[in-house]
């Protein structure tokens, strides 16, 4: 059933993919390709292969339960969160509130999970800013 | 003699204290993360490749790093294979049928260490292999031209899936997935922009790093997540006494024509495309089996089942650099991300490497020759070392893994909008992942899409519009027979490699359980 719904989706992306393709502007000088053609051909392969799923499913692979579900959609959130914050409060605050955060929701006890989401920042910090000397996002306290 | 004096010139090379620090630094992060489950090498490598970027390594140190770690995890995955019975990466799988049992019988330290000689052995071996065969797959590669390449492309995109997954289709709805992923950014020919949605950072296209750190490491820590609570093997090492830590010579000597026959077989492995390492060790071992397993002492502890797969991936994984280097098409998931590294560096392999970067290409050989010498004497006296590092358990290493991807990727770009990027990536790669999708021909995909586009509108150029120019010469129908060949048969035949090595995890995660 799962193979079924990947199968339509990888339909619905194919024709959207044609349709997209279509609407590529062509340039008045052209090679005979032309920037449509390799995109449509992709798609259509794309489409033949959403159809052999289709036709023939794999059997549906085991899900976790739906608090799981929702636990790795707050981590997909937090890492969303660091990636829009990180350039506003520095590398050091967020990273140690993410990294708290993942290893908190892996199993480290909550006191626990702020000790090494700080020392992981650190310890990041210190070596790529430090050591190896790259770039890392300034936040307003300049780390 | 040609040969061996470009080898002599890569040592030269390779012969800086920089060059060796780094070879030195690569072997063993490699080798640590070989031997922590959940980090391999593709994911392993995938982490470094920006790290090596922004810290502006030129070409041949950055590849001497990352072959390293690449090597390095080869070695070091068979550490908790053999200690905890959970490979530390996929080619180690096999390692555990033997290795695990002879740990509990107290020859652990045995174990390891000729485990140790075997990687070395098949690694050894490889890299002459290496040495010998690339150069002559140039001269073949000399006669390519646009048609062929495009051909070539879709051989490599054909035979990926073939030995790699268990359902053809998936691993097509993942390769055009990937190339439809190369085709957002502006058209290289004619400058008009494709799929982006008037949105301008999609303009230059979606950096392959980006792809590639998501899939390979994010995704990862996703799969933790959702499996948090399910017993790890964190802990179980120390109940496992190590015993003495050297081979006997006895011992090398009943092992040594296995050896040879596992090199062999892991290096033609590895050159075939899409197969690599796991295949290089599976087909060394069950080999191996039906060879000398006369009295059925396979699977119970037998050493030579822990020297033929050991030899066998290792072995596979020089191969596997032989068509990543020599034609641009890389044979397993790590090469593809190596090949990644040298796309960001604006090195295209293939013949023009050979010609024009020679001190890339013999510099890389050479660091490999001396690389396999660092983990020979780092693994073999210094396991105790890496078997602690398995005591850090998933829940504070995998935060670690997900930060290190930011850095890296935020430190090649500074933009927030690549870092949103990866983490879609991250889900998509664990979403594609339960559903059993490949995901090494995404990335794939998204390496080789603008390249294979590229010739396929040359060659038309050439033949002014005449498709017929893509079967015209006896070496692109012979690829295209490849292409077809290697798609069909495993349908037919049914993936019948790889059914049986996931029936072989099967029975074996039914004994340790």
């Amino acid at each position: 059933m799962n193979d079924r719904v990947l199968g339509g989706i990888g339909l619905a992306l194919a024709a959207f993919f044609i349709w997209q393709a279509t609407l590529i502007e062509l340039s008045f000088i052209s090679d005979p390709v032309g920037p449509r053609t390799f995109p449509i051909i992709i798609a259509v392969c794309l489409a033949l292969a959403s159809l052999a799923m289709l036709v023939k499913p794999d059997a549906a692979p085991h899900w976790p339960k739906a608090s799981r579900l929702f636990e790795i959609a707050v981590a997909a959130g937090v890492m969303v969160a660091y990636a829009i914050l990180l350039p506003d409060l520095g590398f050091v605050i967020t990273t140690a509130v993410a990294a708290a955060y993942l290893t908190w929701r892996l199993g480290t006890a909550p006191l626990w999970a702020i000790v090494a989401g700080l020392s992981t920042s650190l310890g990041i910090w210190v070596v790529f800013r430090l050591v190896l000397g790259l770039s890392l996002a300034r936040g307003p306290l300049g780390f | 003699m040609e040969i061996l004096a470009s080898l002599g010139d890569g040592f030269w090379i390779a012969l800086t204290w920089q060059n060796l620090l780094l070879a030195l630094i690569g072997c063993f992060l490699g080798t640590v993360m070989g031997a922590l489950p959940g980090l391999g090498p593709s994911n392993g490598v995938a982490i470094l490749i920006p790290l090596a970027f922004t810290m502006g390594l030129p070409a041949t140190p950055a590849m001497i790093l990352l072959v390293s770690v690449y090597f390095g995890a080869m070695y070091g995955g068979r550490i908790s294979s053999i200690l905890l019975n959970i490979p530390g990466d996929e080619p180690a799988m096999m390692t555990c049928l033997d290795g695990y049992p002879m740990a509990q019988q107290g020859r652990a330290g045995e174990a390891l260490a000729l485990s140790g000689v075997a990687s070395f052995v098949g690694a050894f071996l490889a890299i002459w292999g290496l040495a010998f065969l690339a150069p002559q797959l140039v001269k073949v590669a000399l006669l390519f031209g646009p048609a062929e390449y495009f051909a070539l492309y879709a051989m490599a995109f054909a035979t990926l899936g073939g030995i790699a997954s268990t359902n053809q289709a998936k691993a097509g709805f993942a390769a055009m997935l990937g190339l439809g992923i190369a085709m957002v950014g502006v058209d290289g020919q004619t400058g008009v922009p494709r799929f982006t949605f008037g949105e301008v950072h999609l303009y230059d296209g979606i950096d392959f790093l980006v792809a590639i750190v998501g899939l390979f490491a994010l995704s990862e820590v996703f799969i933790f997540l959702e499996h948090r609570g399910e017993g790890s093997g964190a802990g179980k090492a120390k109940e496992v006494g190590i015993g003495r830590i050297t081979p006997s010579f006895a011992l090398l000597k009943h092992c040594t024509p296995t050896m040879l026959r596992g090199s062999v077989l892991g290096f033609v492995a590895g050159v075939l495309p899409g197969a690599g390492a796991s295949l290089g060790s599976f087909l060394a071992y069950s080999t191996e089996k039906r060879l000398v397993d006369k009295k059925g002492t396979f699977g119970k502890g037998d050493p030579r089942g822990v020297a033929a797969p050991e030899t066998g991936n290792n072995a596979a994984a020089g191969g596997a650099l032989v068509p990543m280097l020599a034609l641009g098409v890389p044979g397993s998931g790590t090469t593809a991300v190596l090949l990644a590294m040298l796309l960001a560096l604006n090195i295209t392999p293939g013949p023009l490497l050979f010609q024009n970067n020679p001190d890339v290409v013999w510099g890389l050989i050479a660091a490999l020759f001396i690389g396999n010498f660092m983990l020979l004497a780092m693994n073999i006296p210094m396991v105790g070392l890496f078997v602690r590092v398995l005591m850090i358990p998933p829940r504070i290493l995998m935060p670690i893994v997900a930060m290190v991807s930011f850095v890296g990727i935020y430190g090649i770009s500074g933009s927030s909008f690549d870092l949103l990027v990866m983490v879609a990536f991250g889900v998509l790669g664990w979403g594609l992942r339960k559903l059993d999708v490949p995901l090494v021909p995404i990335i794939l995909g998204v390496l080789l899409g603008n390249q294979m586009e590229a010739n396929l509108r040359r060659a038309m150029t050439i033949s002014d519009g005449d498709w017929g120019i893509l079967v015209a010469s006896p070496l692109a129908i012979g690829l295209w027979t490849i292409a077809v060949l290697g798609f069909v048969l495993p349908i037919l035949v049914g993936g019948v490699l790889e059914r049986r090595m996931h029936m072989r995890r099967d029975e074996e995660s039914a004994i340790s359980d």
